[in-house]
């Protein structure tokens, strides 16, 4: 095997029937890096810029590298009146909606796939009705419901309803459907009640499923922006995506600091990206999370 | 995932609990129930409610102490209203616009990597996912930050090149495409991850067939790849055209719907009158239409795109 050929075979895919020429992959390469690129450098320019002394980012040309990197403005972001609070109330939220979806909408999955009732198809396809319409087409009465419970700026405001879940009950009753009935009723002749098969059979075989659905709605709870804004008011109750926006507002001109506090909002996610990549790059066909 | 559905048939037959006669039947559909209350009990308060609510309120003049039903009239303020109507097409320019470049785009690179190494095909999806991941708030931050009038990153390669700065975001004519522009170039990682997986999933004998027959690279893209993805497609387009439809945190964080209205959009429209001027009702309305815009957008697309689809 020649330097060449090997190259090559870290390039093309040699068995792929209509494969590139080798120059033409040079070519697609060069297309892709660019691409890439395009999306990538705002990001790192998010970087750079949380790097750079606030004097320094009001000056032409922009600075490509910084110059004199420094620390500076994560100490004004973490010296911004709440940012702690804003911080936990976003993990509040992620973390305990997280954890409500996946089980409530496993346990429903379970009973819309196995354990039919009366009405439980009409559930099913109000579900499917349901994820066609957006969130924001029901924003406004929604808002009113929660003010007629007293809830508006509560926690409890701001995460029962990011807690209703069509798509993650839909999910799990595709994954848990593909169980066979004959091993729960195996265990049901073993004397096993319900509760047990669902936690002891069931729960273990679809734990895949229940790995995806928590990471993709725990990004997409760090994430959410439009519910926290409208539902909380005093900003003890602010998410941290919130409080970015809140934090642009209060200093137009300090772009290290906004900079800043978008990386710390962006490192969570990031680091779950990373660690879970193949979760997110699988491509489940039922997938929902943004463009 | 119905391939990897059991075959029922081959089962020996052997007693269900569920024959054990009606008893074993009614305690799963008991179970079921406790199963689907709690999602089911979440659904009806914050979804069903609300819904029958917005219908209601549609017709209702809302005021704090009190509401009195007006008929058909918050859909005439709604229609007659002009900066409803600016942002309705506002919106529709940028989904029309948006759906078309990022839907290309991703066509474009999931074609492009098929044939590519497989390490290689990995690194790219990634790379292009990132910022799928990261919120659209921290996107439209550092977006504003890019389109500065002063230092921003593009006006620095502009000048550079010998132009001059322009104000991308200040201008009626360039501050709409230029959120466009960003949704397009930051969009895209899901959408290159499905198609990916489609296009990976047609049978290589078919390729095979094809350059037997003679046919060259786009006669097999537009022959073979096409009619085989196109379910997909669909999806993307459907799901696509109404996600983008929504846009709003762009708009809240970039523009505030300005200047003069520019990028004025309709959820932001509707976040305006029922939240900086509360006027429930006449957003109920508002938000009414953009529930059935959003409906005849998917019927449509699926009458258009769904002939000859095989599922």
């Amino acid at each position: 095997m020649t330097a060449g050929t090997r190259f090559d075979s870290l390039l093309r895919d040699m068995s792929h029937p209509v494969r590139p020429t080798r120059t033409g992959a040079v070519v697609i390469l060069v297309v892709l890096i660019v691409l890439s690129l395009a999306a990538l450098v705002p990001l790192y320019w998010m970087f750079a810029t949380s790097l750079t002394p606030s004097a320094m980012t009001v000056r032409l040309p922009p600075e490509l590298v910084p110059s004199e990197p420094t620390l500076d403005n994560y100490r004004a972001v973490l010296r911004q009146p709440n940012f702690f609070r804003w911080v936990i109330n976003s993990v509040i939220q992620a973390v305990s909606i997280t954890a409500v979806t996946v089980a409530t909408a496993s346990m429903a999955g379970y009973a819309l796939a196995k354990l039919p009732f009366r009405g439980s198809r009409t559930l099913f396809w109000l579900f499917i009705l349901s994820m066609m319409l957006p969130f924001e087409a029901i924003l406004v009465p929604l808002f009113l419901v929660v003010t007629r419970l007293g809830l508006v700026d509560t926690y409890l405001g701001l995460l029962l309803p990011l807690m209703v879940s069509p798509f993650s009950i839909f999910l799990m009753k595709q994954f848990i459907q593909t169980l066979p009935s004959e091993l729960l009723d195996a265990a049901r002749v073993d004397g096993a009640g319900e509760a047990r098969i669902f936690w002891e059979v069931v729960l273990p075989l679809v734990r895949p499923g229940l790995a995806f659905l928590g990471i993709i709605t725990f990004v997409a709870q760090w994430n959410s922006f439009v519910w926290p804004l409208v539902v909380t008011r005093s900003s003890e109750m602010r998410t941290l995506q919130v409080g970015l926006v809140l934090i642009r507002e209060q200093e137009p001109l300090f772009f290290g600091l906004q900079m800043a506090a978008a990386v710390l909002a962006a490192i969570p996610v990031i680091v779950i990206f990373f660690s879970f990549q193949r979760y997110f790059l699988r491509g489940v066909t039922v997938g929902a999370l943004k463009g | 995932m119905a391939g990897q559905a059991p075959s029922v048939g081959t089962a020996a037959p052997r007693p269900r609990p569920s024959d054990r006669g009606r008893g074993g039947a009614r305690t799963g559909a008991v179970w079921g129930v406790v199963f689907a209350a709690p999602q089911t009990l979440l659904f009806a308060l914050f979804f069903l409610i609300p819904v029958v609510i917005a219908f209601a309120l549609a017709f209702m003049e809302v005021r704090p102490t009190s509401m009195s039903f007006v008929g058909l009239d918050n859909f005439e303020t709604v229609l007659g209203d002009v900066l409803f109507r600016r942002a309705i097409v506002n919106t529709s320019i940028f989904t029309a616009v948006v759906v078309l470049f990022w839907l290309g785009k991703a066509l474009l690179i999931a074609y492009l990597l098929d044939p590519m190494n497989h390490t290689l095909q990995t690194f790219f999806k990634s790379a292009f996912y990132l910022p799928a991941v990261t919120s659209s708030v921290i996107i439209s931050l550092v977006w504003l930050w890019i389109y500065h009038p002063n230092f921003g990153l593009l006006n620095g390669l502009v000048v550079a090149l010998g132009g001059d700065p322009v104000a991308w975001l200040g201008n009626t004519s360039t501050a709409l495409p230029a959120l466009m522009a960003m949704q397009v170039i930051m969009g895209g990682g899901s959408s290159i991850v499905l198609l990916s997986a489609a296009l990976a999933r047609i049978p290589r004998d078919l390729y095979e067939v094809a350059i037997i027959d003679g046919a060259g690279r786009a006669t097999i893209f537009a022959k073979v790849i096409v009619p085989l993805i196109r379910p997909t497609l669909l999806y993307l387009v459907v799901t696509g055209t109404i996600n983008t439809f929504q846009v709003f945190e762009a708009v809240y964080v970039m523009t505030q719907g300005g200047p003069q209205f520019a990028t004025t959009t309709v959820v932001y429209r509707i976040y305006q009158e029922a939240f900086q001027r509360f006027n429930l009702g006449v957003a109920s309305a508002q938000a009414i239409v953009l529930f059935l815009i959003t409906i005849v957008l998917a019927a449509v697309q699926f009458r258009f795109l769904g002939q000859n689809v095989e599922y």
